[in-house]
């Protein structure tokens, strides 16, 4: 394809067991060819256990954005001999791979490394062969050993000589073999930063003012909670991890009470442990950002895989309220998402759901955050004057907010149905005018779903074939149109509810087949579009085996619908 | 005097002795007003049960939560704002069944919250069942021939769990109750008041409790854990009563 020889694509894999840190080498990787000017994705696969098992990460880099990581490989380095035999078979014609091991090197495609013997000389820890492999991948690309070093120094600091060390081993080895380069020339721009879902995500809430992050771990929402706890004397933020997920939201609604921007987040089991407390918010009208980062399969599933078997679920809590519900579809959309969720919460006082996966949250890409569309949004506050009531009908059934600590003001919430002031009132009138005051907000936030990507189109926009997609299925999809025989229109929900429905029905305006791609086994979407719609899909392709969308499997599938 | 009434109309039972916990509680606020502290920086919370519409008598910030998460919902509304003066309200089904796990993490951190739990060892406003206080061989709708289970001891668990002030008090001697509230108030870190209470509907406990409730001695060592301990779980016919434990300890919030 044209556009494959304008930008290829360079595939390469770390592989080993878990604690040999492949993953951390593959990242450096890709922060090295972002140092040269490249873009790269980057997914992980680790099963969920600490030590042994079998880790890889794999990484795409390109001149062009990459939006997925690609299954066909050009090298592979491994730090196992597992490694070579799971992936032999998908490396390219011409591709290398690059093993830790001490015999001579001599077959072709494959460098061996002594790297655990250096790592023996030098009586360092095993860890440290990934950097040797490492230095061998960064000469084998004709990537700078500098630049290498310097990412090296940016992660260890003072404390970067031993990886630094192995390194040059490294280099000087694949040097001294004159094995033939890959040469990739550094492109003049800018290296980009690098981030992954959750890490996007979390930049995006603090844009947005947060102040409180309560979390309790759970796989992949947890690395919302390290970020956010690594970076909280830099950020001024208070990060607690407190004793379970029912005591996380109601300690951020009481936080978000206090008048703090606050924000959760927690995987399909530690979100339905907080629902009873998510009507509350709906009822009480406290704003909050919740976070669903959705793993595979049900229950405690597979903690370490990808899923998106959670939209019904969030569409459908306890009670009735106005309902927010967003997914972004890569770590760029994340942050904008993280906070358009924050300013929605506070303007609307009201909790939203944002739904992320594990390929979002833990793969790690080249980003470019857009900083400029990301602010702290006024919410509707009480002036002083008049006596203060919370939950003040007005047309548009925002009430203005006022916290604890404002002199003269009394400031009441509760769980109970409540009067204007916050009392407990079971008034049969009252009940139907307080129900009515939450849902008129639903018009204020139809309007302000304007002013945000409620639906995102991609590709050829006047194509007769459409695909409708949600959160991280976006990358694959994108992926995917380099490589189908027929060009589609794709067509990403962003806003799940509430659901874009007259610039939905306008997009598949004139599509001659619809086709809906999801990570789950109802088709969850597809569910929603009918219900909002009427429109029924009937071409499905849904992936339930824990994985996310393989671009040739999804390219051969579209190829034979359409 | 301040006023702290408001226009809700009261519905508890005539005569309940929440009325006393909310006389005390008043009178507290008053003192603590004329002492320094700001009216406008107190929050009161709550749980769900008799006890948790004391809210709505009393003219300052509140936060009616959840069942049980009256204590989580206090420790975010400090970590929120840590200028916020917190004090929660809660029953002993609220408290000590439905939130334990909540009280068990807020004394182990030591947040600076006070809670006040209303124990008459019967759960009101569901009509009469058994709760982890109620004695064994309680009979309500839910233990028609009696609870098997032996009664919780709270202020033991508390004070394992790390707690830097604990209390205990009786609701019907609403001067001394006071006092005590006052002094949980004024403690930094996790204070708590175990405050015993009849329950004249259905578990009226004043003849049982009258001649049991003794103060502690003036000269009671508040600083000896183990004799704390000891005390608390004295197995007499005795019940004391006043500041059974008070150490200081850094305060969460302060270490965010």
């Amino acid at each position: 394809m044209p556009m494959e020889k304008k930008s290829p694509i360079y595939t390469i894999l770390v592989g080993g067991a878990a604690g040999d840190g492949a993953k951390e080498a593959a990242i450096n990787f890709g922060r090295l060819a972002a140092k040269h000017g490249y873009e790269f994705f980057l997914s992980v696969e680790y099963p969920s256990l600490i030590r042994g098992g079998h880790n890889y990460a794999r990484v795409s880099i390109s001149s062009k954005k990459v939006f997925c990581d690609s299954a066909e490989l050009d090298a592979v380095v491994a730090l196992n001999d597992e490694t070579v035999e799971k992936h032999r078979s998908e490396i390219k014609k011409g591709g290398m791979i690059f093993l830790d091991s001490a015999e001579d090197a001599g077959k072709k495609g494959l460098i061996n490394i002594p790297a655990s013997a250096w790592v023996k000389e030098e009586n360092l820890p095993r860890l440290f062969r990934a950097s040797a492999l490492l230095g061998a991948v960064c000469r084998y690309y004709n990537f700078d050993i500098v630049e290498l070093n310097n990412i090296f120094k940016e992660i260890f600091g003072e404390k970067a000589g031993p990886n630094i060390l192995l390194a040059k081993k490294g280099y000087e080895f694949l040097q001294s073999k004159n094995v033939q380069q890959v040469f990739l020339p550094r492109r003049k721009c800018a290296g980009k930063m690098v981030l992954d879902g959750n890490e996007a995500f979390s930049e995006g809430l603090v844009k947005a003012g947060l102040k409180n992050y309560f979390g309790y771990p759970m796989t992949p929402s947890s690395s919302i909670l390290h970020y956010l706890a690594k970076k909280a004397k830099e950020y001024k933020l208070k990060v607690v991890q407190p004793e379970n997920e029912i005591s996380v939201i109601n300690m951020a609604l009481g936080a978000s009470y206090a008048g703090s921007r606050t924000a959760i987040a927690s995987t399909g089991g530690g979100f339905a442990l907080m629902l009873e407390a998510m009507a509350f918010a709906g009822v009480a009208e406290i704003p909050i950002v919740v976070v669903d980062a959705q793993r595979a399969s049900t229950s405690t599933g597979v903690p370490t895989r990808t899923g998106q078997g959670d939209l019904d679920f969030v569409r459908h809590l306890p009670g009735e309220y106005p309902r927010i519900v967003l997914a972004p579809g890569d770590a760029d959309e994340a942050y904008l998402i993280a906070g358009a969720a924050m300013n929605l919460a506070w303007k609307f006082q009201s909790p939203a759901v944002v739904l992320l996966d594990k390929h979002l949250s833990e793969s790690v890409s080249t980003v470019d955050l857009q900083t400029n569309k990301v602010k702290i949004e006024n919410p509707k506050i009480a002036g002083n004057g008049a006596a203060y009531r919370r939950y003040a009908f007005s047309p548009d059934g925002v009430s203005a907010l006022a916290f604890p600590g404002e002199k003269g003001k009394v400031v009441k919430i509760s769980s109970y149905e409540h009067d204007e002031d916050g009392y407990i009132c079971d008034g049969v009138e009252n009940a139907k005018k307080m129900c009515e005051k939450r849902f008129a907000k639903t018009k204020g936030i139809v309007v302000e779903r304007k002013k945000y990507d409620s639906i995102k189109i991609y590709g050829d926009k006047k194509a007769k074939n459409a695909v409708i997609f949600w959160g991280s299925v976006k990358g694959p999809m994108l992926e995917a149109m380099r490589a189908v025989k027929r060009p589609y229109k794709a067509v990403q929900i962003v806003w799940l509810e509430p659901f874009d429905t007259d610039r939905f029905l306008k997009e598949i305006k004139g599509v001659k087949k619809l086709v809906i791609a999801e990570n789950n086994f109802t088709g969850q979407l597809a569910k929603l579009i009918r219900e909002k719609t009427g429109v029924e899909i009937k071409n499905k392709i849904l992936k339930y085996d824990s994985l996310p969308f393989d671009v040739r499997e999804l390219a051969k599938k579209l190829d034979k619908i359409f | 005097m301040i006023d702290f009434s408001t226009k809700a109309k009261n519905t508890w039972c005539p005569g309940c002795t929440n009325f006393s916990i909310l006389a005390a509680f008043k009178n507290a606020l008053n003192d603590l007003a004329g002492e320094g502290y700001s009216k406008d920086n107190f929050v009161m919370v709550a749980g769900i049960g008799c006890h948790g519409k004391i809210p709505d008598y009393v003219d300052i910030n509140s936060f009616m939560s959840l069942h049980g998460r009256d204590v989580a919902s206090a420790e975010g509304i400090k970590a929120g704002n840590p200028n916020l003066t917190v004090v929660s309200f809660a029953g002993d089904g609220d408290a000590y069944a439905e939130g334990m796990e909540h009280l068990v993490h807020a004394a182990k951190r030591n947040a600076n919250i006070t809670l006040f739990v209303h124990n008459n060892q019967v759960f009101g406003l569901t009509t009469g069942q058994v709760t982890p206080t109620s004695p064994k061989g309680y009979r309500g709708r839910s233990t028609p021939f009696g609870s098997p289970e032996e009664p919780l001891n709270p202020l033991a668990v508390l004070l394992a769990s790390g707690a830097t002030f604990i209390a205990r008090a009786w609701a019907l001697d609403p001067d001394k109750l006071k006092e005590i509230m006052k002094r949980a108030v004024k403690h930094k870190g996790f204070s708590i008041v175990d405050i015993i209470q009849p329950c004249i509907t259905f578990s009226d406990t004043r003849a049982h409790f009258k001649d049991k409730v003794f103060y502690l001695d003036q000269n009671w060592p508040t600083n000896d854990w183990s004799k704390a301990m000891q005390k608390i779980r004295e197995n007499s016919d005795k019940v004391p009563l006043g500041v059974i434990y008070e150490i200081n300890k850094p305060v969460f919030e302060e270490q965010l």
